[in-house]
């Protein structure tokens, strides 16, 4: 059941680099990953790859396979053929630090960014109480494994670096709709949203949701609303009107 | 030499749920505080946890409380758990669970609002918090978006190779940075490992690579004792097929949802394997067993749900008797006992990870299961009420620590230990610090030695490859101290491990310091063997069988042994000495406890 | 501090070494490393969309032939102006003949499906290449998004959405009157009328599954348990949410087929299959 495959696999760092070709063993119900841990014990032992768990709970070892994002643990081999050169190269969206580690500190920059989680005071037992049906939406967003993926894809960073310092990514802005529609907490963050993290430069051309390894559908569960949430507070001007005169009960 | 140094008052090696309960709590008491972690931060093997949190908060029936808890977490261990650490585990989990949702964690609800509990093996009553199948998930996001909130120093993708000591205690750690190799020390009073398992040196585990026992490593070299590394847990349900995700977890909740083990035969072989110690709270019919799952009151629980060594001994005799499948494991069956909607619902992450790694839709079919190497009980033996090491100034919490858990863990305990015991050391490891704040430094020797180890493999040359040596010690551990032991194959064991080591000593990496994973596996591997050589020494000593740890030639628990710990201690010439200490023994306040609840 | 703040202390970035290049992209120059066929997908829809605007424009500028008892085209309806062939609904005001009526209509149904969050995805990829296809670089040197004017308009979706509801509640009106015969007598129906009526159909899953209205029916609440109905009202309308894509190109496709029916009956070409 075993064969060899044509691996081309990016090597370098900063300073430069390309694509390497390499043939490989590959045995049944193998994943990519598992090629690539194989090469670093027999042909390129310093060939730098991240990986944690290897079972598609971290999102750690994300990389691009085909041209395409995904997690190398969990892109099975038997979704190529056997004379498909399979091509891996690192996240392009974030700096190289060696072969198919990136330097993904944006993303824990931007997420040192957003105003913390705020709960109001728990009940007189001691306890919160919140419905299934109200914690769900947030459960949704929480999923989320941070492999950064949708930062990956996400072509308003993936094309153009200088937006970086004003756009947070779908990753941050599920996080900002996460905390946003979560039943205890008592901060506003729609007008950070729209003006610090950047919502109005997502497009909503939805790669974010269609590289997901977790299928969380950031872009019509928790993009889209939260576009919807700063509308309400912005641009609607009954509901602003609403607001100015105090009428409106916050819900 | 080129070198990096920090100064802080608490230094906390490992981000997983312990290491960043530590820090959140060591920050809260005032310490200068910072985390070192060998992966980004948020992806500590604390994301695999599954199940639940194990709180006796009483949600769903109001008999259940700590004392309940306390006893199923000894009746668990084989009672060899350290008393005091299972009483405030017991005692204090609840507020921690509590504590999370003030920090925006999410848990399934009851219909009261409150937080939702499972059932789960050897708990007495539903006592497990959690969401869905990723309650691992939800713990380390929360606990590092507090640690971020608050503004905590994480270093991550830093590791430590070394603990700093002088003779009155530790005075920090040494390491280096994985993307660049530059070397790094933090000058610290106190310093916190919370660095997880071993499972690293089994052939088939359900851990990551950073499981490779460095802190109990770290630990004995700085003058540390490990207590009852003999104990390690064997998940019973791990994945089997195919071969590249062998090892990988199965959660316990399957089981706990209502999941049945059959052999090929079709039969439901766990009532066959009920033990003595079980017999009285176990269902003894199939009828009975499948009218606990409603009826918790007048029904005994399946005896699926025994604590995990039982099962995955029962596992592991069906397939060694030619019952087993065509990949050799059991199956592990739900889909034709609930509905697909159900399974969905509550086993999100597992009906996933079947589907996308074995193609296997476990709504309609069995899954294969065999048992995998997954935690070890054994671990630093701290001071149970601080976590404080044998070393001034350093602390132990979490599965690196040992004690809590005895011969055996039940699932959702170990999420709670993180809890508990991590606060704990944070705390004392803060109040620590604070007597010894400015009295300690680094001698330029002592960072110039550790940096000339962490350079030498790259100075020999034509030496063996790290991949390969480490294969053999999996291989080792997996045939010779595996789930069954016997004495000439641990002494075999050993033997083999002497023949690693000197390995290991002429190892050569190739490449250079910048992001090399081959030269990180050459560090690694000396932090596996010694604790491979525990484990072999420990488990050769312990002659009985209890918990984790099964004899072939001594199948029974003795009770002498019941009322003792073994501690290992560091030799001079680098190896391991084993010694017998007595288990502390709990007070009569506490015996009454198994008196009274039947 | 940040968590990450460590490794931007020292006079040395961690990770790079002194003296190193300063944080680059790995040097890859091809624009997409995707083998699949990823342009097909925006090509598609260019075409397909293309044809509809020049139809549409085609049909809006003529002016004739959007009238045929008891039918009228959904491109003219509601028809306001007193130049407009046959009578379904009030005449509001005498605008200049040369004006098709079709334009004072359609600036609501264009303004709802420009402005809405599926055609946007599909426009700004397929026309705008921005991006083309997911990780597949697109061409230009700068991109602002929805960040300002015009496109910062595109958050008025949901008054475009009230427009279209009121239309749809004229269209169906419109459909209603199709039950009648040539000569005015009720109780009747041909072929015309089912296409009338899917189109009817069609266009209130498209409205009602927008995003927008997910938002307003129940969306903004954050405990959905104090409000029950709502929440039930939101889960209905989330689930049609789920097939918006598709009621979006149906919606279409039935519009420009039920104005081609009109169009072909008005002009003689073929007759009305009456069913009763």
């Amino acid at each position: 059941m075993s064969y060899d495959a044509a691996f081309r696999v990016w090597r370098g760092d900063a300073s430069g680099g390309d694509l390497q070709d390499f043939r490989v063993e590959v045995n049944e119900g193998e994943v990519v990953l598992d090629v690539i841990h194989r090469l670093q014990a027999t042909q390129a032992g310093d060939l730098a790859v991240r990986w944690n768990c290897k079972a598609g709970k971290c999102g750690s070892c994300s990389a691009e396979i085909n041209g395409r994002p995904r997690l190398m643990c969990m892109t099975r081999m038997s979704t190529f053929g056997e004379d498909e050169t399979v091509t891996v190269t690192p996240m392009r969206t974030f700096p190289v630090i060696r072969d198919l580690v990136t330097d993904v500190s944006f993303n824990y920059e931007k997420a040192a960014q957003i105003p913390a989680f705020t709960p109001r005071p728990r009940d007189e037992d001691g306890n919160h109480r919140m419905q299934q049906i109200d914690v769900e939406r947030s459960q949704e967003f929480r999923k989320c494994i941070e492999c950064f993926l949708c930062q990956d894809t996400c072509h308003v960073i993936r094309d153009h670096e200088e937006n970086k310092a004003v756009f947070a990514g779908p990753r941050f802005l599920i996080r900002l709709a996460e905390l946003d529609m979560h039943p205890l907490d008592v901060v506003d963050r729609k007008h950070a949203a729209q003006d610090e993290f950047g919502l109005g430069y997502c497009n909503i051309t939805k790669c974010c949701s269609e590289v997901c390894p977790e299928n969380i559908h950031l872009t019509d569960n928790g993009i889209i609303p939260l576009k919807e949430r700063v509308v309400d507070r912005k641009f609607d001007p009954l509901t602003w009107l609403g607001d100015k005169i105090g009428r409106r009960p916050k819900d | 030499m080129e070198l990096e140094k920090h100064s802080y008052d608490v230094v906390v090696v490992g981000a997983g749920g312990a290491g960043l309960r530590a820090a959140i709590e060591a920050h809260e008491s005032g310490a200068r505080t910072a985390v070192v972690c060998k992966s980004l931060l948020g992806k500590a093997h604390t994301v695999m946890a599954e199940g639940g949190i194990a709180a006796a908060m009483a949600n769903l029936y109001p008999e259940d409380n700590w004392r309940v808890h306390f006893r199923d977490t000894m009746r668990g261990g084989k009672m060899l758990n350290h008393w005091r650490m299972a009483q405030l585990h017991a005692q204090e989990a609840p507020d921690r669970v509590r504590e999370l949702e003030d920090w925006g964690a999410l848990f399934d609800r009851t219909p009261d609002g409150l937080i939702s509990q499972r059932d789960f093996g050897g708990h007495r009553y539903a006592r497990l918090a959690h969401v869905g199948d990723r309650t691992g998930l939800e713990l380390i996001r929360t606990l590092q978006q507090r640690t971020v909130a608050l503004g905590i120093d994480v270093y991550m993708e830093c590791t430590v190779t070394r603990l700093l000591t002088n003779d009155d205690g530790i005075t920090g750690a040494f390491g280096y940075w994985r993307e660049s190799g530059r070397f790094i020390a933090w000058q610290a009073p106190s310093v916190v490992l919370a660095t997880g398992g071993i499972g690293k040196s089994y052939k088939v585990t359900s851990n990551s690579w950073e499981y490779t026992g460095d802190g109990h490593s770290l630990a004995l070299q700085a003058g540390a004792t490990l207590v009852n590394m003999e104990f390690v847990q064997f998940h019973p349900t791990g994945m089997v097929w195919p071969p590249s995700v062998r090892g990988i977890l199965v959660t316990e909740s399957v089981r706990g949802d209502g999941g049945i083990l059959k052999n090929s035969a079709g039969n439901r072989f766990m009532f066959d394997y009920i033990p003595d110690f079980f017999r009285k709270e176990t269902a003894e019919t199939e009828a009975e067993a499948d009218r606990w799952y409603d009826d918790k009151k007048n029904n005994r629980r399946p005896p699926e749900l025994l604590p995990r060594d039982e099962v995955a001994r029962a596992i592991n005799s069906e397939v060694k008797a030619g019952r087993g499948t065509p990949h050799g494991g059991v199956f592990l069956d739900i889909a034709s006992r609930r509905s697909a909607d159900y399974i969905r619902k509550r086993l999100p992450s597992m009906y996933h990870q079947f589907k996308e790694l074995a193609e296997v839709d476990i709504t309609a079919e069995a899954m294969e299961v065999g048992p995998t190497c997954h935690y070890v009980m054994g671990g630093v033996e701290v001071e149970p009420d601080t976590e404080a090491a044998r070393v001034p100034g350093l602390f132990a919490a979490g599965e690196v620590a040992g004690g809590m858990h005895g011969s055996n863990r039940l699932g959702g305990n170990s999420l709670s230990d993180l809890l508990v015991f991590g606060r704990r050391a944070g705390a004392a490891a803060a109040e620590h610090a604070q007597g010894r704040a400015g009295r300690v430094d680094l001698p330029d020797e002592a960072l110039a030695d550790a940096g000339r180890a962490a350079l030498a493999p790259f100075d020999r040359e034509g030496g063996e490859n790290p991949y390969t040596v480490q294969h053999d010690l999996q291989q080792t551990m997996h045939d010779l101290v595996g789930i069954i032991r016997t004495a000439p194959e641990m002494e075999q064991a050993l033997e083999r491990i002497e023949e690693l080591k000197a390995r290991v000593a002429n190892l050569s990496v190739e490449g250079h310091r910048q992001y090399n994973p081959g030269w990180h596996l050459a560090l690694d591997l000396p932090h596996m063997l010694i604790v491979s050589e525990c484990i072999a020494r420990a488990a050769l000593e312990r002659e009985e069988s209890r918990g984790g740890h099964t004899r072939d030639d001594f199948p029974g628990p003795v009770e002498e042994w019941g009322r003792t710990n073994l501690i290992c201690t560091p030799t001079p010439d680098g190896g391991v000495a084993v010694r017998r200490q007595p288990l502390p023994q709990m007070p009569p306040e506490l015996a009454e406890i198994f008196e009274e609840v039947s | 501090m940040t968590a990450t703040a460590p490794r931007r202390t020292g006079a040395v970035t961690p990770g790079r070494g002194s003296g190193g290049p300063a944080p680059r992209r790995a040097a890859i120059t091809a624009g997409t490393l995707r083998k699949d066929r990823w342009w097909l997908q925006p090509l598609i829809t260019v075409v397909i969309l293309a044809a509809f605007v020049a139809y549409s424009s085609f049909r809006a500028f003529q002016n004739a032939h959007y009238f045929a008892e008891p039918y009228i085209s959904p491109f003219y309806s509601p028809c306001l102006t007193t130049a407009c062939e046959g009578d379904t609904f009030p005449k509001l005001f005498t605008g200049p003949a040369w004006i098709s009526p079709a334009l004072y209509i359609l600036v609501i149904p264009l303004g709802l499906r420009l402005t809405c969050y599926y055609y946007r995805k599909t426009y700004y990829r397929s026309f705008w290449l921005s991006p083309p296809a997911c990780a597949v670089a697109e061409p230009h040197r700068r991109y602002t998004g929805e960040t300002r004017l015009p496109l910062l308009g595109q958050n008025i979706h949901r008054y475009a959405l009230y427009g279209a509801l009121v239309f749809n509640v004229i269209l169906t009106y419109d459909a209603v009157l199709a039950f009648r015969n040539e000569e005015g007598e009720w109780g009747h129906m041909g072929l015309g009328t089912l296409v009338l009526l899917t189109n009817a159909a069609l266009l209130w899953l498209y409205s009602l599954s927008c995003h927008s209205c997910r938002h307003i029916i129940g969306g903004r609440l954050n405990h959905f348990s104090r409000h029950p109905l709502r929440y039930k009202a939101w889960t209905r309308i989330s689930a049609l949410n789920g097939r918006h894509a598709m009621f979006a190109w149906l919606s279409l496709f039935s519009v420009a087929l039920a104005d081609v029916y009109v169009f072909l009956l008005a002009t003689g070409t073929i007759s009305d299959l009456r069913f009763f």
